[in-house]
């Protein structure tokens, strides 16, 4: 069960950044002024009304937003307890992503940039920054790892659609990890008419917070809905699957300091949490920096950061934002794993059960249902983070080798 | 007085420190390296500790950083093939890293570990001037480490002069925002280095970031105590034979 301390406010990090020990901006003086220009105005920002106005107007009329809360009536009696499914795979270009990059580009042009880089891992944060640049008129250049960019070409495929520059990462693992390292040295060369957009609650403060409070719009309009649904503004559980964990953190963010609800985060444990070929950061994590926090960490005994695995290239990644390790620590949050096999097989259990293909990535979250011992009348909602389109060839193989 | 306070009394131009990373080009030629840099004219040495993902570092450190690790170096081994350092090696020797290592070696281990080696000072790229305050800074001054802080073209005044109190040895000035090894356009670097120069500050002025042959070391000199190089000799040993022709001939030519 977790525990839940009510002096603590999970949401806010203190004012350098720090949820409990994790957190923080271990960055080189490079960066300084670029991410010190962003810590001192991104809440001021973020809070004036004009802002919100024209962040508001583009969640509805061009994302979509509210995306529904759906009641998932087959996949509730096979797991016996009441699942809601927040569809965030219905948001333009496929992923909640986009609640985050809509964010940052009128952020970036409030701060007078020119131009705007990013890293990604599926390729969906890749895709959901190729877009609202094309909408801003904005120069977009994506990193993203080489294997990843192999077994995710759909993706890549609509960023140079969109008018963006997607540069291989060639460095260590090829995938989020080193396209995260690539993104950021390049924000270090390009002079400072330039914005990263980070795709998670990863990197320097003040991204971990300032894109979870980008997110936050899942949580807040999972409360509306559930309020309208079951009389309740609180579920008992939220799921969401965790990679650097944006997802996970706007699911949960407006029930962080709700007592009663359980959050529930699903890492991905690749072909077993044990087996070395994982991604269970908390499970096979310690404390360390990467990518600009202090959080927990995949690494050696020396220190050098451990190259994670995961079938899904968003969950790839051998770290968690800061305010997971929090969540991890304190015991805020239930975090819980699924294997890439287990991850495979709910991707067709919801296909055929719901007729919702997810995202690999969302796969995870799902597979867990049945091992939690939910009751009846637990009401429980999963965060559809994404679509299942970009992993079609991965589940075709799956298909042609069943035949 | 340390080392390297010694060393910026005695000369205080053309100071030339050479950045090698420990383990490379092979698992036992650390030491072996600074002595090469020793004997052919080097001022300082900057040893680099290999870390996987080196933020602040261009494509030459970073794949060398590789290679030392895939050497199989690590903190520990390093501090085995210090002991002795002190034998050979009279010239002030500063460590460069990244806090994920020193972190999973312990912090306060670390620093009494590279004291007890004869280790003079450290410059470590992520260690942000907050937590230094808070949490670190107190550690390495307790084990009489320098400290070396980086300042660069966008640092504003009052944070130079913020950094430039806080470290001791010198202070290492990037010769523009970007990661190792990358040209620069030194016209530009010398507006900088100038307005530097003016701000008297506390601590001699290494510039580093870009210098890579005489040329770019002269023109570094004019405006500071003098000038680190990295990425362009670890690119020399990375294709010369022998450690010791290659060194010799690389700082010859940079000081000729």
């Amino acid at each position: 069960m977790h525990s839940f301390n009510q002096n603590i406010n999970y949401q806010d990090p203190s004012a350098e950044g720090y949820y409990g020990d994790f957190g923080g901006a271990y960055i080189p003086e490079m960066l300084y002024s670029n991410v010190e220009t962003l810590k001192t105005q991104y809440i001021q920002i973020m809070q004036d009304p004009a802002f919100q106005r024209e962040f508001h107007a583009l969640l509805k009329d061009y994302v979509g937003r509210p995306t529904p809360l759906f009641y998932a009536e087959r996949l509730s009696k096979e797991i016996g307890t009441q699942i809601y499914l927040k569809r965030e795979d219905l948001c333009h270009t496929g992923a909640h992503k986009i609640n985050n990059t809509i964010g940052q580009i009128l952020l970036a042009q409030r701060l007078g940039k020119k131009k705007i880089i990013a890293e990604t891992g599926a390729g969906q944060h890749g895709v959901a920054t190729a877009t609202v640049c094309a909408l801003n008129g904005m120069e977009c250049v994506v990193y993203m790892g080489e294997k990843d960019i192999e077994r995710q070409a759909p993706n890549v495929a609509r960023m140079k659609m969109l008018g963006a520059t997607v540069i291989p990462a060639k460095s260590g693992s090829k995938t989020l990890k080193d396209a995260t390292n690539e993104a950021i040295r390049a924000w270090i060369n390009e002079p400072n008419d330039t914005h990263y957009i980070i795709g998670s609650v990863v990197g320097p403060h003040p991204y971990p917070d300032m894109v979870a409070r980008f997110q936050s719009v899942i949580s807040d309009e999972i409360r509306k809905q559930l309020k309208i649904k079951t009389g309740s503004e609180l579920p008992t559980h939220v799921v969401a699957c965790v990679g650097g964990g944006s997802n996970a953190a706007g699911a949960f963010y407006h029930f962080l300091n709700e007592q009663t609800v359980e959050l529930i985060a699903v890492e991905a444990a690749g072909h077993g949490v044990y087996s070395g070929m994982s991604a269970a950061t908390t499970q096979l994590g310690k404390p360390g920096i990467l990518h600009g926090s202090k959080s927990i960490l995949m690494q050696t005994e020396d220190g050098q950061v451990v190259e994670p695995h995961s079938i899904s290239a968003g969950l790839d990644y051998p770290g968690i934002g800061p305010l997971h390790a929090f969540l991890y620590e304190s015991k805020r949050g239930t975090f819980t794993s699924a294997t890439d096999e287990e991850a495979l097989e709910w991707a067709f259990q919801l296909s055929e059960m719901e007729g919702i293909i997810p995202a690999l990535e969302t796969a995870h979250a799902f597979a867990i249902l049945p091992k939690m011992n939910f009751k009846p009348t637990d009401v429980v909602v999963v965060c559809l983070s994404g679509r299942g389109d970009k992993d079609l060839a991965t589940y075709m193989q799956v298909m042609d080798s069943k035949k | 007085m340390s080392r390297l306070s010694e060393l910026f009394k005695k000369q205080n131009e053309r100071v030339l420190n050479v950045y090698c990373t420990a383990g490379f080009p092979q698992h036992n030629s650390t030491i072996q390296v600074m002595e090469s840099l020793q004997e052919n004219g080097a001022n300082i040495i900057e040893l680099g500790m290999p870390y996987s993902d080196p933020l602040a570092d261009g494509e030459v450190i970073q794949s060398s950083g590789n290679v030392a690790i895939a050497n199989g170096m690590t903190i520990d081994t390093l501090f085995a093939q210090l002991t002795l350092m002190r034998n050979s090696i009279h010239i002030p020797v500063v460590l460069m890293g990244y806090m994920n290592p020193i972190l999973q070696y312990g912090f306060e281990a670390f620093c009494k570990k590279a004291k007890a080696v004869g280790v003079d000072g450290l410059i470590l790229p992520d260690l942000p001037l907050y937590e230094f305050e808070h949490i670190y800074g107190k550690t390495v001054q307790e084990n009489q480490l320098d400290f070396v802080f980086l300042v660069t073209p966008e640092t504003p005044e009052e944070r130079i002069r913020k950094l430039d109190s806080l470290s001791t040895g010198f202070l290492y000035a990037v010769s523009s925002s970007a990661t190792t090894g990358q040209d620069k356009d030194f016209s530009k670097v010398a507006l900088y280095l100038q307005k530097l120069q003016a701000m008297q500050l506390k601590n001699p002025v290494l510039v580093g970031f870009g210098i890579k042959d005489k040329e770019t070391f002269d023109a570094v000199c004019a405006f500071s105590n003098g000038a680190i190089i990295g990425s362009a000799y670890i690119q020399a040993l990375s294709k010369g034979n022998s450690v010791q022709e290659t060194t010799a001939q690389f700082l010859k030519a940079v000081l000729k």
